[in-house]
């Protein structure tokens, strides 16, 4: 207690004041008749602006199904885009309604900073990239590299405890903007260039010469990348949570976009109890009857967001590997609707 | 007591209320009172919002491992080191550039300013296109542009440029050989001294004998000759050597010697650079605020050339140019922060960034990092205007 008084005695005398919005977010949400939403400055494939100015992605997608849930409106989001340092301070003094930016999911995280995790949108683990006329095979073999690297991330401590445990000397440079770590390393500044393998895929379909780079065998790390919300409010833990399983669920029950209308008319009980045709599971979020009927058929389930944005068929070109449903072989799983 | 005392009854008689004593305490009162009530509110409400967001708190987090890495460090730094380490490390980054920062904007800076009022068209108009284009160019950009055109204008590690004495240049830094004085060396630092006490006592002489006599001693000729024989003599007799570490390529990076990284070779640049652009004006300034009847009077009094500057003009013009000169060192000290953009590591990056990213410790981070740019502030100006008082007209 005592140590908590001189922080704030300290914080008070500098003129710091945290501002919160505590609990009922929701109905701050549909008063100001918007979702506010924290995501990258721009990581194609999981948010980023397009060429009309039009945020998409996976992350953007959790996004606007949020929306959907809440206002039948799938572009009823305004978008904040945020560094990597900045991402936990907006969401904690309330800039941000929901954070879907890129963010491993830690234990610190979660129980230090007054924050929560909703779930996992994208399995991912920490690489490395290297240009191919070094000739390096193996992340074992960058001893001495200069390494770029985003500042604040867990990156920084992953690629800190992996050069360690192997011995090796170590050597980075750390920016705080994302576009300053990929152009430095563009730039010669750097032998590497480290981040989640994802963001390694999606930084590199922008290069020049996407060939010219290759992406280590090695995954230094586990990378759980969710959305998360202040911690304290329930009700609106819940519906991040809830829509994050009504994407899987409606994969999972093969009901899409295209067909979700006709899927109303379905005798699966199952199916019938995620597009609110049976049963009331949108009130006791706070929703409407029908909330992931919307998120559907506005902005469709899991598979198809992954196959729009970092699918195989992209430009990113991921496989599904772990993020395929349970019953595929991969470990994305969402609790039952029931 | 010299005063006249009128003896209260002949105090004139105002209401209580117009007393101009008793409405001064009056409204000390209801300042202080609200100044408090401001206090109290500010603890509580960010008492209550820290509470309410479950967030832990404390400096506990200082003796904890940092487990990051950080690039340029004055002292042995890994990643097993802990926050508070981290927080000197960003401290004696931000010390360094910021000072090696100021002594180059000031000797830029005087000569743009000087050369602003050149007779030579030339000269003067060269000086006003900086001025004029640097000072409007935000700081920044114009660090960006030094970082990524001096990283894309040096050649890669493999293609080094090699300069004299065994360093290189490229894209990673100037790594030049780090000196290996041995035990021996510690007697030429004696040598230095004693040059340095000599140079002191030749000076006093040298004042002395032009007070007396009238006659000038060339100081500044001799003091150089002395703090190079004097020590020279010492290393010679001794028998002290230094041995030289070159840089050596290894795999990927140069390895041993002393590196010198682009990021902290571009933040200087910036920093000196825009700096220097608004010390040129004041140095301007100061110079046009001295009379011309100054210079006049100091001719007729038979002083040359370089003594009329010295003791006459730029003494005076000094007085002018101190206080604004202080709020751009400071002005340089705390810009320092924006290295953070370009990859430095200074107190910002280091501690209000990656520290605080990591720890979530956001209050007591910006607020360990607000005091430490209040100290250099505040120690910055307590050293100006010791000299300010010193230089400043003595009203006899």
């Amino acid at each position: 207690m005592q140590k908590t008084l001189a922080t704030i005695a300290l914080a008070a005398s500098l003129g710091l004041v945290a501002t919160t919005a505590q609990a009922a977010i929701l109905d701050d949400v549909k008063a100001k008749g918007y979702l506010q939403c924290g995501v990258t400055g721009g990581v194609a494939g999981f948010s980023a602006p397009d060429s009309n100015n039009v945020w998409t992605g996976l992350e953007v997608d959790f996004c606007r199904a949020m929306a959907a849930a809440i206002f039948n409106d799938a572009d009823a989001v305004r978008y904040t885009s945020l560094t990597s340092q900045e991402r936990f301070t907006a969401l904690s003094a309330g800039e941000i309604d929901v954070l879907s930016r890129t963010t491993t999911w830690t234990m610190s995280r979660d129980t230090q900073l007054g924050i929560s995790f909703v779930g996992t949108m994208y399995y991912d683990g920490q690489g490395f990239m290297v240009r191919k006329a070094d000739g390096i095979a193996s992340a074992l073999d960058l001893s001495g590299a200069a390494i770029c690297i985003e500042s604040g991330t867990t990156t920084e401590l992953n690629a800190a405890d992996y050069f360690a445990a192997n011995g090796m000397e170590f050597n980075t440079v750390v920016f705080v903007d994302q576009d300053e770590v990929v152009k430095a390393y563009e730039d010669g500044r750097c032998d590497v260039y480290t981040t989640d393998s994802s963001a390694l895929a999606a930084e590199r379909s922008k290069f020049a010469n996407p060939a010219d780079h290759i992406i280590l065998p090695e995954i230094i790390s586990k990378e759980p990348l969710g959305p998360v919300v202040r911690a304290g409010d329930t009700t609106w833990f819940n519906i991040a949570r809830w829509t994050y399983f009504a994407l899987l669920e409606a994969e999972e029950l093969g009901v899409s976009q295209a067909n979700v209308d006709e899927m109303l008319g379905s005798d699966n009980p199952a199916v019938k109890r995620l597009l609110g045709v049976e049963g009331d599971f949108g009130t006791p979020l706070g929703l409407t009857k029908d909330w992931a009927y919307q998120i559907v058929k506005l902005v469709g389930n899991y598979a198809e967001s992954f196959e729009r944005n970092v699918g195989p068929s992209t430009p990113i070109g991921l496989e599904r590997g772990l993020n395929a449903l349970w019953k595929d072989g991969g470990i994305q799983y969402a609790a039952p609707i029931r | 007591m010299t005063t006249l005392d009128t003896g209260p009854a002949a105090a004139p008689r105002v209401s209580f209320f117009n007393d101009p004593v008793i409405r001064g305490i009056i409204y000390q009162v209801v300042v202080a009172g609200l100044l408090i009530a401001f206090i109290v509110w500010i603890v509580g409400n960010t008492a209550a919002n820290l509470a309410a967001q479950n967030k832990t708190t404390g400096f506990d987090f200082l003796w904890k491992t940092a487990g990051f890495d950080i690039s340029f460090a004055l002292f042995p730094w890994s990643r097993a080191s802990f926050y508070w380490e981290a927080f000197l490390v960003g401290i004696t980054n931000t010390l360094l550039v910021a000072f090696v920062g100021i002594i180059f904007a000031t000797m830029l800076g005087f000569t743009i300013g000087i050369a602003r009022l050149s007779s030579n068209f030339i000269v003067s108009r060269l000086a006003t296109v900086y001025v004029e284009t640097i000072r409007n160019i935000p700081l920044l950009l114009q660090l960006f542009f030094w970082y990524f055109a001096v990283l894309k204008a040096m050649p890669s590690v493999r293609e080094s440029i090699l300069l004299p004495f065994d360093s290189f240049i490229n894209q990673r830094g100037i790594f030049v050989p780090r000196p290996m004085p041995d035990e021996q060396f510690g007697f030429v630092w004696i040598g230095v001294a004693l040059a340095i006490l000599a140079i002191i006592a030749l000076r006093f002489w040298a004042k002395k004998r032009l007070e007396t006599t009238g006659r000038r001693f060339p100081v500044f000729l001799s003091s150089v000759a002395l703090l190079i024989v004097l020590p020279g003599l010492v290393w010679f007799a001794s028998g002290a050597s230094v041995a030289f570490e070159p840089p050596v390529l290894e795999r990927f990076n140069f390895k041993g010697g002393i590196q010198l990284p682009p990021e902290f070779v571009a933040l200087l640049f910036g920093l000196s650079i825009y700096t220097a652009s608004f010390i040129a004006e004041t140095v301007r300034a100061g110079i046009q605020a001295v009379n011309k009847g100054q210079t006049e009077a100091a001719q007729s009094l038979g002083l040359k050339e370089g003594d009329r500057l010295r003791l006459v003009i730029v003494p005076q013009a000094m007085r002018v140019i101190i206080p604004p000169l202080t709020s751009q060192y400071l002005n340089l000290t705390k810009n320092s922060s924006l290295g953070a953009a370009i990859g430095y590591p200074e107190l910002v990056n280091v501690f209000a960034g990656t520290a605080l990213n990591q720890t979530g410790r956001a209050i007591e981070c910006i607020a360990l990092t607000m005091l430490v740019y209040l100290i250099f502030s505040l120690l910055t100006s307590v050293i100006m205007n010791w000299y300010n008082a010193r230089v400043s007209l003595v009203e006899r």
